[in-house]
């Protein structure tokens, strides 16, 4: 008769085995199964550099701060077009070597943003690099720690024709020096670059969002016209410009008073929205973000940059975003 | 009710909008539970205060008599044969000098009471000594000794390097090295608390739970020791290869690479054969409930680390669900359940009573380990992992209820009729707090893992205030509490209550405000994030959350200091102690 109040072996035994059998109910099979999932048709593996950056993005420890996970309820939408899948993860998380395991990319805390797509959001190097070098040079809220220990100052003149450097205003070098960034960092930039979340071509994701625990009635909706552009500037224009419109000298150039915002004619303005900008060579270059926002985000955008920090143009009609993007598609097709 | 029910019940039916999130049940419980805590800390101040209105009222007649009984009852032999010799020299002298009185003599040593000193001050209440001093042979209190003087160090370093990584979110720029960046120096203050701190506490209390309950020696001390470095140094490697950038792969408390943490499963496994083998050739029938615990959370925690770093089924998202199972059985079956199984031993000692309830203790036990078990996922609703598997953890984080009224009922119940304990001792409040804390950060926890609360909080600071809840809250104020009921006793030394109690408040109120910071503006960010504010307005809406959280963690801090301190006055060298009581013997007896 089992008395495990006496009996020392069995007591040990019974909490093992039941233990362990949980164990592989609960973490060994369901591990399992999710090993069988293969990558998304299309799907690229990382290259060798993106490889290194995102050994360097696991030694560095980002994964304290940023998440990479949608996750199937609405107020994630932000940070990708889709809920993440298991097979998103198929590349990135394999061992790293004999004494590392798989990375833990899909992190527990969001004291950063979310980078599942950073690299669609945020696509320009220069930018990348100037973050890493500083992060509050380009956003001047940020409490991330600067990673500067991956460049070195280097007088101008025996930088290599190929090395990469900081802009020097912004960066505050004084005489020839200039600010190179290391391989280090420009693996790490290489990967997170390479964070795109993987986009279905015919448009129908597999897995929609939950649907939000929205507000009740249309109020919020029909008042905020305004507000919705701010937001849209907040996420998709601010990282460069900043919320002052102000831009970041020598790297990003203002919206305050800036010809392009204020002219009547608003072409030029939605022209680079749609398709990006990088006809001066001291600035950084600008994204195309045609692919991510609709016409309406376009325009509201544009009216919220022609209105504020003493901008002051008429708002942007709807059909001349639309005629626009339509004839940039037609000169693609064409 | 089926299964699929009452997860629909939990998971799917509550709607709730942002609007009315205040009035969302597992917002409302955690509120309630919030309040608890500050009745508790109300409570105790009370209790204390007590003592001195009382003694104001100078009514310490009993008191006094008590303590002088007390001193009577611990003197040594040699002690009492010292007094004798005093005494008899003082009638001696008496017999000589036949008219005067006793007052009058001056010469020291006469053997006469010539005043009372009131050992209660009022204001500095000196605590007397509050029980016998157990002997016990010199390896045990050695190895006791050795482990939990390890303990302290690592509760001190590793607090350190979380007050600092605290400060950088105030002043990111504090420094430019990169062995002391945020990302690299988070996992060092993680992983010392937990395996530096907590678990040589733990180790080295179990000891002496394991040999006193089995009525026997420990199998082998020199195993012992060899768990110790073996432990010790997987700690010491394991930081500073995490300070510089070697890492396993960021998945919490197994950032050490195998190399290094199989020195510790080593540890482990030495100390669960070391233990198990004391049990065995136990003089006693019974096995107590402490070493279920113990002996459990040893085996469990072996099979969680080697579950934990065996590569095959760990690509892709496997890893992420082993990562789940191990991060939340890393807390249940190794923390939770060894300090249950030393609070099992420790409360009832400290109150000198029993139990209250064996077969609730056990009912706990096999709870706790079927639940526990399960919820390991519950990190990681609404990711891409089954929805099986999220079910499955979010109806048995409720389940998580069952163990946690067993346990708490039980040594409330046990606690029950001792209040005045309060009073005289800071023991029982740091088992209170802890035991209150058990209640409330596992209930709270529970309710975390709610649709709707894990909508609002999941990702944000609030969970840092969970773990701080458990990790803190529970663990460590019940390992304070049975450290400072057992230490005193075998080495003979009592720290000063003032001490003792300077070290209570900081902890309690530090981690009070910490708490309370990091759950009002964690609940802030998710309301933030739900409007669809911008990202950046979350983290600028934390920056006074972010002040007073650092404030907080100073307190804690200097707490540890001092718990440091206490730690040393309590096992300094018996000759020191010796003196100091003889001097009190004599200006009392003079």
């Amino acid at each position: 008769m089992l008395n495990l109040h006496k009996d020392h072996k069995n007591l040990v035994l019974l909490a093992f085995v039941v233990f362990a059998a949980l164990s592989i109910g609960v973490a060994i099979m369901p591990a399992y199964q999710m090993e069988e999932y293969q990558p998304i048709p299309g799907m690229k593996d990382l290259t060798a550099q993106e490889r290194r950056g995102l050994s360097i993005y696991v030694s560095e420890g980002c994964v304290a701060c940023h998440t990479q996970q949608v996750r199937n309820i609405e107020m994630d939408n932000i940070w990708g077009d889709r809920p993440s899948l298991a097979s998103d993860y198929y590349y990135s998380k394999q061992r790293m070597d004999i004494w590392r395991q798989s990375p833990s990319l899909l992190g527990s805390e969001r004291t950063g943003p979310d980078l599942t797509d950073i690299g669609n959001r945020q696509p320009s190097q220069d930018w990348h690099l100037l973050h890493l070098y500083n992060p509050r040079l380009v956003v001047e809220a940020s409490v991330m720690p600067q990673y500067s220990w991956m460049f070195h100052k280097s007088d101008t003149s025996y930088v290599d024709s190929d090395a990469v450097t900081l802009p020097r205003s912004i960066t505050q070098m004084k005489d020839s020096e200039v600010v190179v960034a290391s391989q280090d960092a420009l693996d790490l930039v290489a990967y997170l670059k390479s964070l795109q979340q993987f986009s279905f071509e015919d448009n129908e994701p597999p897995m929609n969002f939950i649907p939000a625990l929205s507000k009740d009635g249309e109020t919020a909706i029909g008042g905020s016209k305004k507000s919705e552009g701010a937001g849209l500037y907040q996420n998709n224009c601010a990282a460069c410009h900043q919320v002052t419109g102000r831009g970041v000298k020598g790297a990003f150039p203002p919206l305050v008073g800036s010809i392009i915002v204020n002219d009547q004619n608003p072409e030029m303005l939605i022209k680079i929205i749609l398709v990006g900008y990088d006809a001066r060579e001291e600035y950084g270059v600008m994204p195309a973000l045609g692919e991510n926002l609709t016409d309406e985000d376009i325009k509201a955008i544009a009216d919220h940059e022609r209105s504020s920090w003493g901008n002051n143009a008429p708002e942007v009609p709807l059909e001349t975003i639309t005629r626009l993007r339509d004839s940039i598609t037609n000169d693609r097709t064409l | 009710m089926t299964i699929k029910q009452l997860t629909l019940l939990l998971i799917q039916s509550l709607e709730v909008t942002t609007e009315n999130w205040l009035t969302s049940p597992g917002v409302l419980g955690t509120i309630f539970l919030v309040f608890l805590i500050i009745f508790l800390g109300i409570f105790i101040f009370i209790k204390r205060l007590n003592i001195y209105v009382d003694l104001l009222k100078k009514n310490t007649k009993d008191l006094t008599e008590e303590e002088f009984e007390r001193r009577l009852f611990n003197l040594d032999k040699e002690e009492v044969d010292e007094i004798l010799e005093l005494r008899r020299q003082g009638f001696d002298k008496n017999k000589k000098t036949k008219p005067q009185l006793a007052n009058d003599i001056k010469s020291k040593n006469t053997g006469f009471i010539k005043k009372i000193i009131n050992p209660k001050n009022p204001l500095f209440d000196e605590k007397s000594r509050s029980t016998v001093k157990i002997e016990v042979s010199q390896e045990l209190k050695e190895i006791v000794v050795w482990y939990l003087g390890a303990a302290v160090f690592w509760l001190i370093f590793g607090t350190l390097v979380g007050q600092y990584l605290g400060m950088k979110f105030v002043w990111p720029d504090m420094d430019n090295t990169p062995w002391l960046s945020f990302g690299r120096l988070r996992p060092v203050h993680t992983n010392t608390v937990f395996w530096g701190w907590g678990s040589m506490a733990m180790v080295g209390l179990g000891h002496y739970v394991i040999s006193r309950t089995s009525n026997t020696e420990i199998y082998s001390y020199s195993r012992s020791k060899a768990a110790f470095w073996l432990m010790n140094t997987a700690v010491f490697i394991g930081n500073l290869s995490l300070m510089a950038g070697i890492n396993n792969g960021g998945g919490e408390y197994r950032e050490y690479i195998w190399p290094i943490m199989i020195l510790f499963a080593i540890g482990l496994i030495i100390t669960f054969f070391n233990f198990y083998k004391t049990v065995a050739k136990r003089k006693i029938s019974e096995i107590y409930i402490s070493n279920w615990f113990i002996l459990a959370a040893l085996i469990w925690t072996t099979v969680l680390t080697f579950i934990g770093y065996f590569p095959t089924y760990q690509e892709g998202l496997g890893e992420t669900v082993i990562q789940g199972y191990y991060m939340h059985q890393g807390v249940g079956m190794w923390f939770m359940t060894f300090t249950l199984g030393l609070v099992y031993y420790f409360l009832p000692s400290s109150l000198n009573k029993p139990i209250y309830s064996y077969s609730l203790g056990v009912l706990a036990f096999w709870t706790q380990m079927l639940f526990y078990t399960l919820i390991g996922t519950h990190h990681f609703v609404f990711s891409p992992l089954p929805w099986w598997l999220q079910t499955v953890a979010i109806v048995f984080s409720a389940g998580m209820f069952i163990p946690v009224f067993a346990g708490s009922t039980n040594f409330y119940m046990t606690m029950r009729g001792n209040w005045n304990q309060i009073s005289k001792s800071y023991v029982l409040p740091f088992f209170l707090v802890g035991v209150v804390f058990y209640f409330v950060g596992s209930v709270q926890g529970s309710f975390q893992a709610f649709r709707f609360t894990n909508y609002l909080w999941h990702f944000t600071d609030f969970n840092v205030a969970h773990s701080h809840m458990t990790m803190y809250g529970i663990i460590t104020f019940l390992i304070w509490a049975c450290m400072y009921t057992i230490i005193p006793k075998i080495t003979g030394n009592e720290p000063p209550q003032r001490f003792v109690g300077a070290h209570f408040w900081l902890a309690f109120v530090g981690l009070f405000a910490y708490m309370i910071s990091m759950m009002a503006g964690g609940t802030l960010k998710g309301l933030s994030w739900i409007e669809g504010n911008p990202f950046i307005e979350s983290v600028i809406l934390m920056e006074n959350f972010w002040v007073w959280r650092a404030v907080g963690g100073s307190l804690m801090f200097v707490s540890h200091i001092i718990f440091g301190y206490n730690f040393y006055l309590m096992i300094q060298k018996k000759k020191i102690a010796k003196i100091s009581r003889k001097q009190t013997l004599e200006t009392q007896i003079n």
